[in-house]
């Protein structure tokens, strides 16, 4: 297969380049030409300086998404071990249980999170019931339209997201390494953090990508949980290339969704050098 | 500290399908409400299967993601082969462009592909937004899938039956089609259906790219989360479900058995 002439190759590969290039390079060029220019078409800065403004959107989406990330990681690690302790036939059985709900369409996963935790909702529904057995009035929780829904509605979506990576690196640690640890007198928490953990690091850094990319740059969590009432960048982006709720101006637009792309990038470098200081080899190749 | 573990287990699952257990359950709701449930009925299935826009948006969004799948397919398949043939830097660039669509979120591959959209539709005023756009940019986000699928296929694959196929007098083309083909079916199988079920399932590219005459099916369904309740929507939810559950069924089935049967073989 390695001795493809060139041209063969180039023959191969030409659609791909092309399409590539035209849909992909092409695009993102235009986001940067957009960003620095005006609707004239004049280069210039104000789109990015305008920035400045969102500052506290860009600080809130990255918090709500971070926060999401570490409950999903906390949430996952247990239950990816666990499941990488049990006989191969379960093993494929939960994982299957773990990536079906994913199957279903995202906005329909989230909507039933509105039935949910709505005023006049079930969990509502459900305590006032309770509540006015006992001759008490309750009020009801108000559990929508906060910051609260939207991490719930991240960590409910990505959750899988964090499992799945996880638990394949742990399936490749190679047991007796645990047991060997045990049998010289390292107890739980010592095998966790001197055996487990640091040999799960790639699974848990790609755990942590596939989570908070697609949560720090949502708009569609924050809508139908967040009621509008928190902006994220996605919220905002969206806003400047549709203008639902205000002025279209691709300019602005694109000069976020750079920003956004490079902060995007900026975190995955920094995870694939932790990833790499970690693990030289890459991690648990057993 | 094993039934601990169950317990939590039990309830991280509980977690997952709650909702989805409350959609379906709600489906069959008599009434039109979201708390209350009062008497088993069908009646929102059909005023679902009634519904002209979402049934139509439905088949816009089967016939975007099989031709997705079939063009993405096409294009990420060769570009493996080719990738796979190259070295150094070349091979590095490729994988770098490649990875662009899946690093990236995907709200600034959607706009991205917009502005261009928009810009060569003003520039030429010669088409507009619609299925053409919806697909291009379907093919564009499903190919990284593909070639990532079947890359490693052929890296696995060994190369000596290829070359003895070209010593033996086999031209390329049909060395290609009866050697490394079948060898390689399995990535490309697999990275079909991922591109099928991405494209499928995919929402923010399209809401940004599929202008106003065209709906996918999650575009209908957003746009039906904005609207005043509808049991409708669980309806569908509970139909795609179950499909999905049967559909996985089905391969889990069929692979269970593929595997008793090479068991047998090696016996």
């Amino acid at each position: 297969m390695n001795k493809l002439s060139s041209r063969t190759r180039q023959a191969l590969t030409a659609p791909f380049s092309v399409w590539m290039a035209i849909f992909v390079l092409v695009p993102i060029g235009l986001v940067v030409y957009y960003a620095l220019t005006d609707a004239t078409g004049g280069f210039t800065l104000s789109n990015l300086a305008s920035i400045w403004e969102y500052r506290s959107t860009y600080l809130v989406s990255i918090e709500l998404a971070l926060v999401a990330t570490v409950i999903c990681l906390i949430m996952a690690y247990p239950l990816a071990y666990s499941i990488s302790r049990m006989k191969a036939h379960s093993q494929s059985t939960m994982v299957l249980l773990v990536m079906l709900p994913m199957w279903m369409n995202f906005l329909i996963r989230t909507y039933a999170w509105m039935t949910i935790l709505e005023d006049t909702g079930l969990i509502n529904t459900f305590i006032k019931s309770v509540l006015s057995l006992v001759g008490y009035e309750f009020e009801g929780f108000s559990m929508i339209n906060t910051n609260g829904a939207i991490v719930l509605g991240m960590v409910y979506n990505f959750l899988p997201y964090m499992i799945l990576p996880i638990y394949t690196v742990l399936t490749k640690i190679d047991h007796s390494i645990i047991e060997a640890a045990r049998d010289l007198g390292a107890n739980g928490f010592h095998i966790f953090t001197k055996v487990l953990l640091p040999q799960s690091i790639p699974g848990i850094i790609s755990g942590i990508t596939m989570v908070f990319v697609p949560a720090v740059s949502t708009f569609v969590i924050s809508k139908l949980l967040g009621g509008g009432m928190t902006y994220l960048i996605g919220d905002v982006i969206e806003n400047y290339f549709l203008g639902n709720t205000g002025e279209v101006n691709y300019n602005v637009g694109a000069a976020l969704s750079l920003v956004l792309m490079i902060l995007i990038l900026i975190s995955s470098g920094i995870m694939n050098h932790f990833d790499k200081d970690v693990e030289p080899d890459g991690g648990a190749k057993k | 500290m094993k039934k601990l573990s169950k317990l939590y287990n039990f309830l991280v699952f509980a977690f997952l399908y709650a909702p989805i257990v409350v959609m379906i359950v709600y489906s069959f709701n008599g009434i039109k409400s979201r708390s209350v449930f009062s008497g088993f009925s069908f009646q929102w299935y059909q005023e679902l299967f009634n519904d002209e826009v979402i049934m139509n948006s439905l088949y816009v969004s089967l016939l975007l993601a099989v031709l997705a799948a079939i063009i993405s397919t096409v294009i990420g398949t060769l570009a493996a082969v080719g990738i796979n043939a190259m070295g150094g830097i070349k091979k590095k660039a490729m994988l770098a462009v490649n990875n662009i669509p899946m690093v990236n979120p995907e709200i600034v591959t959607a706009v991205s592909m917009m502005i261009l959209f928009v810009f060569v539709i003003s520039k030429f005023n010669s088409m507009e937004m619609g299925f053409g756009t919806l697909l291009i940019s379907h093919v564009t986000f499903c190919i990284p899938y593909v070639t990532l699928e079947v890359l490693p296929k052929i890296r696995g694959m060994d190369a000596n039956i290829y070359n003895a196929a070209l010593d033996l007098g086999c031209p390329p083309a049909k060395a290609f089609l009866k050697v490394v083909l079948p060898q390689i079916k399995p990535g490309i199988v697999t990275g079909m259906i991922m591109a099928f079920t991405l494209s499928l399932d995919d929402f923010i590219i399209s809401y940004f790219n599929s202008g106003s005459a065209v709906q996918t099916l999650s575009v209908t369904i957003y746009s039906m989360t904005k609207k005043p309740y509808s049991p409708k929507i669980n309806a569908l939810s509970t139909l795609l479900f179950a499909t999905i559950l049967i559909l996985l069924i089905i391969i889990n089935v069929r692979q269970s058995r593929g595997d008793a049967k090479k068991k047998g073989a090696k016996r």
